[in-house]
């Protein structure tokens, strides 16, 4: 099943992905591919197939609440873009319109 | 002629035991070997010989002072998915380029205290995504086969570094077959550990329900070493499972299979199977029979759907696991005014060609209204492939098959195609979907000289089976041996 630019778009932005006009493109042709080669799926029959998500027999997993070391606030900053006043710095999150 | 750079683990620690060799040379001559070679295979993202060497000083002054450890001086290559704390973790990609993580992965500090000699990080696909090393942000790696092939993926630079003796030994990391599949391809043993064996702790998750950590070594001996050093319960990984690490010694190590039950898994006509990794399957199968292995047909009927479910599932998760490269608390951060371009704008010039088509395909699969058609279905059919597997070990204890269609296949030729590339995990991700542990080991070489992988899988825990068969077919068969030969 195709999918459109308009819908390549529209998963894009719901990725967070900034794509060139050139990869819409390309990625319209390959996702597009990829669906149609995925659908075989849609030929089996999984009438009351219990998914799964995980192998594990593993449910909540608890361990004793024994307080322990944290990362240094250098060390928490030290690969970041850019930082300031021990914080991490971003452009603005509000603003004006 | 010999380097002690193309020892295996055990006999360089035998020479070690008896004095004949030091931590120091043994660690020289790897970085000798990657002085002279890697200009050509580009096995390493980063070298650390100071450190390496720094370490082999400390395991020499612990052997004078007569203490043993499992790798004592024994140099190990690490993916660069594995992180190492001071030491930069690029995930090869651009948007982690510079990262030096604070801490070490479970399974890095395991092998620190067993006392290996860590040289350097290897290249792979970005962020463990494809099967040929291609995919790397910064450049492929060659297999030290013939250097026009690809080493594999996504532990390409693991199984080259390996194959080429820039280390003795390689920790990947197998999602849907990125450490069987290159094992294949450079004619290693790699093994993919039954899911929660390894700790997870510091891997960089690409797809959490099936990422695990795992061994390429030069023979099945090192694999059990190696396993029984990095496997164990990790309370810093809650999918960590509660079961002893792997016990070596308990390893039936014979080159008798009398009274074992092997199931052959038929290979379809329609897998693209090149005929001559046809030919040296048929010839494994004869040589198990031959050592007293029962052999049997089994059959796993829905191991077709694992291609589509893998490629839904993992590209799924993935979606989820790598939204945090936002560009606000590490790696790279494009120029932006807005905190909304601030994302946008870092994850689409951060993150390549491939790592964008599987966020989008696993996107589209989670989105609303298209969650059951393609997630849902993917999981149930996730759920036939297990039951498969359960329904083929009430009858036998191993099931083997082929790790690979093809032999190393030359770069560039599928890179341009991802579903072609995907195709060449097809044996791979049965395994990785069902959780059960299995291992890839050399069988033969093709017309050109390239080896061929037979891939055993077992049933969740029973890592022990997988290494007798391997053993007793090792024994009996001169491939394991053999090393690529240097212009």
């Amino acid at each position: 099943m195709p999918m459109t630019q308009e819908e390549v778009r529209q998963i894009a932005a719901l990725a967070r992905l900034a794509l060139t006009d050139d990869e819409i493109v390309l990625f319209q042709e390959q996702l597009s591919a990829i669906l149609d080669y995925v659908a075989s799926l849609q030929e089996l029959d999984t009438h009351q197939i219990p998914p799964t998500a995980t192998v594990l027999p593993l449910h909540t997993v608890l361990r004793e609440d024994v307080p322990g070391s944290t990362l240094p606030q250098d060390e928490a900053l030290f690969n970041a873009p850019q930082a300031q006043a021990g914080c991490f710095r971003t452009p603005p999150i509000i603003v004006k319109e | 002629m010999t380097s002690p750079a193309d020892l295996t683990i055990h006999e360089a620690a035998t020479l070690l035991r008896e004095d004949a060799l030091s931590a120091v040379v043994l660690t020289e001559a790897v970085i000798e070997r990657i002085l002279a070679v890697d200009n050509d295979v580009r096995a390493y993202l980063t070298l650390t010989p100071e450190a390496a060497l720094e370490q082999a000083a400390q395991a020499d002054a612990l052997r004078a002072a007569g203490v043993t450890l499992p790798l004592l001086g024994i140099p190990i290559a690490l993916k660069d998915n594995l992180s190492t704390r001071g030491v930069p973790t690029s995930c090869g990609s651009r948007l982690l380029e510079g990262y030096v993580p604070p801490f070490d992965a479970t399974v890095v500090r395991r092998l620190k205290e067993a006392g290996a000699v860590l040289p350097g990080k290897t290249n792979l696909d970005e962020f463990a995504m494809g099967s040929s090393t291609e995919n790397s942000a910064f450049f492929p790696t060659r297999n030290p086969w013939r250097l026009d092939r690809v080493p594999g993926g996504s532990s390409g630079g693991s199984a080259a570094a390996v194959a080429a003796g820039e280390a003795l030994a390689a920790l990947g990391s197998d999602t849907g077959g990125s450490v069987r599949q290159p094992a294949a391809l450079c004619g290693l043993v790699g093994v993919r550990p039954t899911y929660g064996r390894c700790s997870r702790y510091g891997l960089v998750a690409f797809a959490s329900s099936l990422d695990q950590v795992g061994p390429l070594t030069r023979d099945v001996t090192d694999a059990a070493l190696l396993l029984s050093v990095v496997t164990g319960h990790d309370p810093c990984d809650s999918t960590s499972l509660p079961a002893a690490p792997f016990d070596s010694t308990a390893v039936l190590w014979t080159d008798d299979l009398r009274g074992m039950r092997i199931g052959v898994s038929p290979i379809g006509d329609s897998a693209g199977v090149q005929p001559d990794v046809r030919r040296a399957f048929d010839a494994a199968v004869d040589t198990l029979a031959g050592l007293g292995a029962e052999m049997m047909t089994v059959s796993l009927p829905h191991s077709e759907s694992a291609l589509p479910a893998y490629y839904l599932i993992a590209p799924a998760e993935a979606s989820a696991n790598l939204a945090r490269f936002d560009g606000i608390r590490y790696g790279y951060r494009a120029k932006a005014e807005t905190l909304e371009e601030l994302y946008t704008r870092t994850r689409g010039e951060g993150f390549g060609a491939e790592v964008k088509r599987r966020l989008m395909l696993g996107t589209y699969a989670l989105r609303a209204g298209y969650y059951d058609a393609y997630y849902r279905k993917a999981q149930q059919a996730r759920t036939l492939i297990r039951q498969d597997f359960e329904a083929a070990f009430a009858q036998v204890e191993v099931i083997i098959g082929l790790t690979s269609p093809v032999t190393a296949f030359p770069l560039g030729e599928r890179v341009s195609d991802p579903l072609r590339m995907y195709l060449a995990d097809i044996f791979t991700l049965p395994q990785a979907l069902a959780g059960l542990p299995a291992l890839s080991l050399p069988c033969g070489f093709d017309a050109d000289g390239l080896p061929i992988g037979l891939q055993l899988t077992a049933p969740a825990l029973e890592e022990g089976r997988l290494l007798r068969v391997a053993y007793a077919y090792e024994q009996a068969t001169p491939w394991h041996i053999q090393r690529p030969v240097r212009s």
